[in-house]
């Protein structure tokens, strides 16, 4: 039978197709598994003031939810980009990973603060429950406070042009304010 | 200067397999004698100009040229000698230029011992080879010259070699693997010839198989010594981790195991010739896919080279053309090819088919396991991982079921045979090693433990027909000749290739089974326990090394009082990049290893270590050595060696009128 | 340059044994532990196990399988727990559901439809004897086979 001589070649036809896609597919980019689902639970200090706080502070929304830490390297790359997100009137809410207090105040203090609020998360147990396995990394809630986006890495223009102008569609632009 | 020596000889090297691709390849389609002859002359000149460009590297890495862009990446000035040397293939560049090195010294033996062969034959598997060399020289120039350079900004002093690859492991393991890789494209380069001539015959199988053996049984000492090597520097104790880079090397070998046994078929018989050539095809499209995935970053693994999917495209284009190309061939010459079934249901040709079958099988189960998660990611499934869990549950089982038949295979008669007569062969050594079986799994460790006692049994049925077989040669041997000549070299090889697979599996099985372990807090003067064995924390010390400082825990090991044993695990932390690591210390021998290897320092005087007793885990690898080194005494047997004398064309022209007689 | 953070980012991978002095309150939890520990990947690094990674996440969690296995929890519980947190790439043994049919039949299937195309192949055989040759041919036969064997 003719059609049985070219199996070899159509499946390597398919391997190969495969492959190709496999080019331009991140294999290490880890979508969040919590994707579509609300914000976890926690009762949580805050950096700036006394006193715990729950999911329900995570208030206006939509809102970015950073999670940073002084001992994290690429964090500082981000912040200025954070400061200007900030400027441009996006809620940013930080979430202040297995970090030192006194530390992170001091951060804030030298290179500005663009977050409305800072969980301290010093155990890592929310980290844990979100899911995050590497500062930075950044959330987006939607207006009813579910995950509906997780970018791990440095966040700067580009990729806030590329991901994040759905649910943020007028502060994307340079120069936008609110 | 050196460098631009080096780049000038790739060039000329490039252009001269250009040369080796088209033109005795086109000589051999218009017998063109002329053209054809050219082809060994051409391959020696490959050979010659990459031997001068990696001379030129390997120059540049041991005078510390930090120019240089991949000896600034991978070398400093700190490193010892032997690692300068072997840092040349530590890295991607470099490691591409050894394969084409390779590459090249295959072509260069095939050319010099294939005087016997028909001139269009050798033209054309020369030509093949020069093409794939062509690829490979492209990708080299176009994407990963090793010669670029650091200009004006040159380092004062290199990144150093990663010092988890500072080990005499990283010296042969790559070549090793790499012979065996780049080996397999011989069979290629001989199947696709057969396929161009549409003949073929025995004749095509009796010419690739020793080069066949040879290549498949580096690439057998090119894993074992992978394995071997990760067990003592990565410091956990795990010798196989079904990581994609491992299964990249592991694929092209199955495939290659099925391949050995079908060329002896189609040598001896003249059948399984689709099987046969396809898979020749399929075992170096494997190798290449292996570098496709080991070079593009399409999957993730701890032993993959920086990841560039532009030179992944590269590769991906190059694998289409070589294996599409081949692929397509056979599908167009196919209907010539196909041998007729002349042999029964039971027989030793259909053994060999279910063995081709399970070897098939287990391939395509490792690819597609080592695939599943790029399949899953492709078609927006979700993000899936694959690992030692899976591959073990699938795969354990099928060699287990090979094994049955390793030992029915040699006792096993062409065409006809009888189930019956098997079992009357076979029922007292089956009673006898079953026995053995439950009672030496039940003696070596003190309980019995099913899966050992199975290994005992497989492992042991295997030997047992071996030695039967043996037996049955040296006093059953044509009379009159000395003992020792009635056993062929072909089948020696066999013979200990089968007894190292049975120790393979042996060593496997029980060491997954009876390792012990223990993690523990140990401060100086304490002493901990393992089975029979005591462990005593003696002292810390300091030590420094060449380019790193270590931080040692000097133990005594005793069992049954007596001190066996002194371990010194070590950690290290290397100048050049501050990277930390850890040196195990291991007290080997054949039937168990003591393994100690520091974690952390807990405070001041103590250490978190961990402590393993693994039993029969050499097994593993004097079972890789026996395989790879029986398939390498094949090709030394008579019949290849006849082929090389000075009446070889004799020979030739005799087996050319005897083959045409008996068709 | 981006060659160079992929440089930098390669030569922080862990490279050291990793080992945790854990003190378990029954002998089967600390089995179930080594095996958990090596079913579970490391969710940043190349391919590792949490039992042979030494990242910091996953650190955390060991610690995390550690507690919940002392708390009393059954590896599907613990199992189920990770994955809601870092989704199926987690798990080395992959679930066996509708997605996965493939990866866990495949094998089964492959060799049991490859056994029957076998066997429906060797039983078509044709029942060829082999060629005859005529006495003349023999002896040409013979006649080259031992001018090759001098």
């Amino acid at each position: 039978m003719p059609v049985k001589r070219f199996l070899p070649l159509g499946v390597f036809a398919l391997l190969a197709l495969l492959l190709f896609r496999g080019l331009s597919i991140d294999p290490t980019a880890l979508p969040a598994a919590r994707l579509g689902q609300p914000f976890p639970e926690f009762s949580l200090p805050v950096l700036q003031t006394e006193g715990t706080v729950g999911a329900t502070a995570l208030d206006p929304r939509p809102a970015l939810v950073n999670v940073w830490a002084t001992w994290c390297y690429s964090c500082r790359v981000e912040h200025p980009y954070l400061l200007e997100l900030a400027r441009r009137g996006v809620p940013i809410f930080g979430l202040n990973y297995k970090d030192d207090n006194d530390k992170a105040r001091e951060w804030l203090a030298q290179l500005g603060n663009p977050y409305r609020l800072n969980v301290v998360d010093a155990a890592g147990t929310l980290g844990l429950d979100l899911g995050v396995y590497g500062a930075p990394e950044t959330y987006v809630l939607d207006e009813r406070g579910d995950i509906v986006h997780r970018h791990v890495g440095v966040l700067d223009q580009a990729v806030f042009e590329r991901d994040f102008m759905r649910w943020f569609p007028r502060q994307g632009s340079q120069g936008a304010s609110d | 200067m050196i460098p631009e020596l080096g780049h000038v000889s790739l060039i000329i090297a490039f252009v001269l397999a250009l040369g080796l691709g088209a033109v005795p390849l086109w000589g051999s389609f218009r017998a063109n004698v002329a053209a054809m002859n050219l082809a060994p002359t051409l391959a020696v000149g490959v050979s010659v100009f990459v031997a001068i460009a990696f001379a030129m590297l390997t120059i540049s890495f041991l005078s510390d040229d930090f120019s240089v862009a991949v000896v600034a990446a991978n070398s400093n000035s700190l490193l010892p000698p032997i690692f300068k040397f072997s840092a040349v293939w530590g890295n991607h560049e470099g490691s591409l230029l050894l394969w084409v090195l390779i590459l090249s010294g295959w072509m260069t033996a095939v050319a010099c011992l294939s005087s016997a062969l028909p001139l269009t034959m050798i033209s054309r598997v020369l030509s093949v080879m020069g093409l794939i060399a062509v690829g490979f020289l492209a990708f080299s120039l176009l994407t990963s010259n090793p010669f670029e350079r650091l200009l004006p900004n040159t380092p004062l002093d290199g990144n150093d070699l990663n010092p988890l690859l500072q080990d005499p492991g990283l010296i042969i393991h790559p070549p090793l693997l790499y012979m065996g890789y780049v080996g397999l494209s011989v069979p290629f380069a001989f199947a696709i010839a057969a396929l161009l001539s549409g003949r073929l015959d025995a004749s095509w199988a009796r010419w690739s198989r020793p080069w066949t053996n040879v290549a498949w049984g580096f690439l057998s000492l090119g894993i074992m010594l992978g394995s071997w090597w990760a067990y003592y520097e990565l410091g956990w104790g795990g010798w196989w981790f079904w990581d994609p880079v491992e299964n990249a090397s592991f694929m092209p070998w199955l495939m290659g195991t099925a391949l050995v046994h079908s060329l002896a078929v189609t040598e001896k018989r003249g059948v399984f010739r689709s099987w046969t050539v396809l898979l020749a095809i399929f075992a170096f499209s494997l190798s290449l896919l292996g570098t496709f995935l080991v070079r593009s970053g399409v999957l993730t693994s701890v032993h993959a080279f920086a990841a560039d999917p532009e030179r992944g495209l590269f590769i991906l284009i190059f694998l289409a053309i070589v294996v599409g190309g081949s692929l397509l061939l056979y599908a167009l010459r196919a209907p010539s090819v196909a041998s007729r079934v002349n042999y029964g249901l039971v027989s030793r040709e259909a053994l060999l088919m279910v063995n081709n079958l399970v070897f098939a099988v287990a391939t395509i189960v490792v690819l597609l396991g080592t695939l599943f998660p790029l399949v899953m990611d492709a078609f927006s499934l979700g993000k899936y991982s694959v690992g030692p869990p899976y591959f073990n549950a699938v795969f354990v089982p099928l060699m287990a079921l090979v094994m049955p038949f390793m030992t029915v295979g040699p006792i096993s008669r062409w065409r006809e045979d009888s189930t019956r007569r098997w079992m009357h062969e076979l029922l007292v050594p089956a009673a006898v090693i079953s026995v053995l079986a439950v009672l030496f799994s039940w003696f070596g460790s003190g309980a019995f433990n099913l899966w050992v006692a199975l290994a005992i049994l497989l492992a042991g049925w295997v030997v047992l027909g071996v030695a039967r077989d043996v037996w049955r040669r040296l006093t059953q041997g044509a009379q009159g000749a000395p003992r020792w000549r009635r056993l062929s070299a072909s089948f020696i090889g066999m013979t200990l290739a089968h007894v190292g697979f049975a120790a393979v599996v042996l060593g496997a099985v029980v060491v997954s089974q009876h390792t012990e372990e223990r993690d523990l807090r140990m401060a100086v003067d304490e002493v901990a326990e393992l089975g029979e064995y005591r462990f005593a924390l003696k002292r810390l010390s300091q030590a420094p090394g060449p380019n790193y400082v270590a931080d040692q825990a000097v133990f005594e090991v005793s069992h049954s009082g007596r001190v066996i044993a002194t371990l010194i695990p070590e950690k290290r932390r290397y100048l050049a990049s501050g990277q930390v690591m850890t040196e195990a210390a291991i007290e080997a021998s054949l039937w168990r290893d003591l393994y100690v290897a520091l974690g952390e320092p807990i405070g001041a005087d103590a250490w978190a270590v961990r402590l393993q007793y693994k039993p029969m885990v050499r097994w593993l690898w004097l079972g890789g050595l026996l395989i790879g080194f029986g398939a390498l005494i094949t090709a030394l047997d008579r019949r290849y060696r006849a082929q090389l004398s000075r009446s070889a064309a004799v020979t030739a022209a005799v087996d050319e009128q005897v083959l045409g007689l008996a068709r | 340059m981006r060659r160079f953070f992929l440089l930098l980012w390669l030569l922080s991978l862990p490279v050291w044994a990793v080992i945790e002095t854990y003190e378990f309150s029954s002998p089967a939890l600390q089995l179930r532990y080594h095996a958990l520990s090596q079913e579970l990947r490391c969710p940043k690094c190349q391919n590792q196990n949490i039992a042979d990674s030494n990242a910091p996440i996953a650190r955390d969690l060991r610690v995390v399988l550690y507690e919940q296995l002392e708390a009393g929890q059954t590896d599907e519980q613990i199992l189920a727990f990770m994955v809601a947190r870092y989704g199926e790439f987690v798990r080395y043994r992959p679930a066996v559901d509708r997605n996965t049919a493939l990866l866990w039949w495949s094998p089964v299937l492959l060799l049991v439809v490859g056994m029957l195309a076998l066997v429906r192949h060797l039983r078509q055989r044709e029942v060829s004897e082999p060629p005859q040759l005529t006495a003349e041919e023999q002896a040409r036969v013979r006649a080259l086979l031992e001018r090759r064997n001098a």
